[in-house]
């Protein structure tokens, strides 16, 4: 059942754009994009939590280091296809938008939506980290050594 | 994934869980009694009853073992979707769900530990028929005499003498259901 | 024995009524939003989140407001709001070698891989109050650096573990124990108890730590590392089969590297702290990887010195700050048939004590 060549695994790709995106961004460059189309929910959106894991020592035996809230939802479009979204914080508006994106990857509409949507999100993400790299950089320590005593 | 395993959940979750959360506890504290319980629609061979008992207890924390013909992939991904109940054993599991026959043995099932009695495994057993006639019981929730239509009753007997440990069960049958903690007594 | 008694409604709603008031403060003074709090207060955010277990900060922030201040009654808030919420489900470990580092330094190692990176700290401020704070003023921006690509950071560790001088933390899966969902039991194995000194209040892992380094168990840590940045976390989506991205967490880690003679078992080299916490929170991170390290010792084969830092029992039965404000502040509640049990025990025996004397002189 899983997946074991998660970077070939566009969907994952695109769930994880639309999880990162900031709040209304989805909503915006969807409906800039296409008008909505009609759908039915599987699951309406509910907030809840996720017990984020990390690995004593950074590697070895897995711990629990604390919940994160995360909302998330399911809906299926009238044609079929069925799109969830699970993104982290409380916005059910923001997650509605992402799996109607989700669903809407899988139709025939995907192109645009990833000129559009998906592109468009990955770039302004990839913007940001790197002005905040910038940052961090600037406070790299470079050190110089200073000249010993030699005669 | 296809659409229609994933409906047939509570339509509207928080009303709906508390009024079927209600029922079992209501059945628990009259074992006996017969309870009707709704808004599940899951797939076969799951009934809608057992269907609202799992979406009602059942969670992430809670490991769930299907026993034969529930065991299957429609019954298994309805699941994952709406509770996210993990899939474990019967030595492992806090839900078993099945036909008597299918859930057999008992002796596989956790019967909790003298310091955490509640770490023990509660069994939904699916019959054709319930009803309340047959089998005497008697207890703590039951005035006098109560009656109910039990797939055997030496495995009953001998469960209720492990009291407090032991497992606690549920009976479904169509959307109608009546549950027999360790605490009664068959006789 | 508690006795239940009627009356003071009005009482507590007039004082509810006033506490709004106060929390207000002089309505002349603008009032402060959640957002300014989550965006200009975020190690305060930082530390609710952390202690509270849950990483939302605005959740955080309207804690913060509503508890005036009061980090330990804002985790409080928090704690409750989280035990409302239905768990989805457990992220993938997450990976702090991905981790985009805002700041990295390393006390062991002058020269390494991705180099010492300062980030946003306090450590080189003169600690000199800033009047021009106190005065509305424009930021300017922080000066940015160009051509550095970001990479994958390696943990310092790694470069260690190499020549076999660390010892190593193994690739494991053993799902760990929850204490959110079954209690704390005893002994703990070391994956309950980092998570008990990752929600463990502040001051008291602070407290414990420093006692390490002033004698009680003395372990000799440096901070083989420090990081502060983002990491992705995922989780697996039963209903799909895989796991997706939910969403980016910061978080604040420290490996400590220890001094070790070595034991019985195990070779002289040396030995790890681990500390990891929601939020840029570094001196409960540092704090933890030492406590984790003093806790380590029966693991490691020395010796327990009767220290409060290796007394797991001690360290994790009193670090959860509500739980410990929770028993403590209710003695400030009503205990009055107590109270009175104990006054007539008090005067009875008085009365025993002065007859007695009266006795005595008599014979």
């Amino acid at each position: 059942m899983k997946d074991t060549v998660d970077e070939i695994n566009p969907r994952k790709a695109w769930m994880s754009v639309l999880a990162k995106a900031s709040e209304g961004r989805v909503a915006q460059l969807l409906d800039a994009a296409i008008a909505r189309p009609e759908f039915a929910w599987l699951r309406a959106p509910e907030i809840g939590s996720t017990m984020v894991r990390a690995r004593a020592g950074a590697t070895g035996a897995p711990f629990n280091l604390g919940e994160v809230t995360i909302t998330r939802c399911a809906l299926t479009l009238d044609t079929g296809e069925v799109g969830h979204a699970y993104i982290k914080g409380r916005n059910k508006v923001d997650a509605q938008a992402a799996a109607l994106v989700d669903a809407l990857m899988q139709t025939d509409k995907a192109e645009v939506l990833r000129a559009q949507v998906i592109d468009p999100l990955e770039a302004e993400q990839a913007a940001a980290k790197a002005a905040r790299a910038a940052k961090a950089a600037a406070t790299k320590v470079d050190f110089f050594t200073m000249v010993r005593g030699e005669d | 994934m296809q659409a229609e395993i994933l409906s047939g959940g509570f339509a509207d979750p928080a009303i709906q869980s508390a009024h079927a959360f209600r029922s079992v506890m209501e059945a628990m504290a009259r074992p006996g009694t017969i309870h009707d319980i709704a808004g599940a629609t899951p797939p076969a061979p799951l009934s809608p009853a057992a269907g609202a008992v799992l979406l009602t207890l059942c969670d992430t924390d809670t490991p769930v073992y299907l026993a034969g013909a529930c065991d299957c992939d429609a019954v298994r991904n309805w699941l994952a979707f709406h509770t996210g109940a993990p899939f474990a054993g019967p030595a492992h599991c806090m839900f078993a769900i099945g036909t008597w026959d299918a859930l057999a043995p008992l002796s596989a099932y956790r019967i909790g530990t003298s310091e955490y009695p509640d770490r023990s495994a509660t069994l939904i057993v699916e019959r054709t028929d319930l009803s309340a006639s047959g089998t005497l019981l008697k207890g703590p929730g039951i005035k006098g005499r109560a009656a109910l239509s039990l797939p055997e009753v030496a495995a009953f007997q001998a469960n209720a003498t492990l009291f407090p440990l032991g497992l606690d069960f549920l009976f479904t049958s169509g959307d109608r259901f009546a549950a027999l903690p360790r605490t009664t007594e068959v006789m | 024995m508690y006795v239940a008694v009627k009356g003071g409604e009005r009482a507590i709603e007039n004082a509810h009524a006033w506490l709004a008031e106060e929390r207000r403060g002089d309505t002349d003074i603008a009032e402060l939003s959640v957002a300014q709090i989550r965006e200009q207060l975020s190690l305060a955010v930082n530390r609710v989140m952390a202690e509270g277990s849950l990483y939302d900060p605005d959740l955080a922030a309207l804690a913060i407001k509503q508890a005036r201040g009061d980090l330990i009654e804002a985790i409080f808030l928090i704690r409750a709001y989280r035990t409302t919420l239905p768990r989805f489900g457990a992220s993938e470990p997450v990976d702090t070698g991905k981790m985009t580092c805002d700041r990295r330094i390393s006390a062991t190692f002058k020269d390494l891989p991705g180099g010492q990176v300062l980030g946003p700290t306090f450590d080189y401020t003169h600690r000199l109050l800033d009047f021009k704070l106190a005065a509305d003023g424009e930021v300017p921006q922080a000066p940015t650096r160009s051509g550095i690509t970001a990479e994958d950071v390696p943990h310092v560790s790694e470069f260690l573990n190499r020549e076999g001088l660390i010892e190593g933390a193994p690739h494991d899966d053993t799902p760990p124990p929850d204490l959110t969902r079954e209690p704390l039991e005893m002994p703990a194995d070391r994956a309950l108890r980092l998570q008990a000194l990752t929600r463990a209040d502040e001051g008291f892992t602070l407290g414990l730590a420093y006692s390490t380094q002033r004698g009680y168990a003395r372990n000799h840590a440096f901070v083989g590392e420090l990081r502060i940045g983002a990491v992705p976390v995922e989780m697996e989506i039963p209903e799909l089969g895989f796991a997706i991205e939910v969403g980016e967490v910061t978080v604040t880690e420290c490996e400590t590297v220890n001094q070790f003679k070595g034991s019985k078992t195990e070779p002289p080299q040396f030995t790890r702290g681990y500390g990891l916490v929601f939020g840029q929170t570094e001196r409960k991170a540092i704090s933890m990887a030492l406590v984790d390290r003093a806790l380590r010792w029966e693991e490691l084969g020395e010796d327990f010195v009767g220290a409060p830092a290796q007394d797991a029992e001690f360290v994790l039965y009193h670090a959860d700050n509500i739980q410990a404000t929770g028993f403590l502040e209710h003695i400030k509640l009503p205990h009055y048939v107590d109270f009175q049990s104990e006054l007539e025990l008090v005067r009875k025996l008085r009365r025993e004590a002065e007859t007695g004397h009266v006795q005595e002189a008599a014979e």
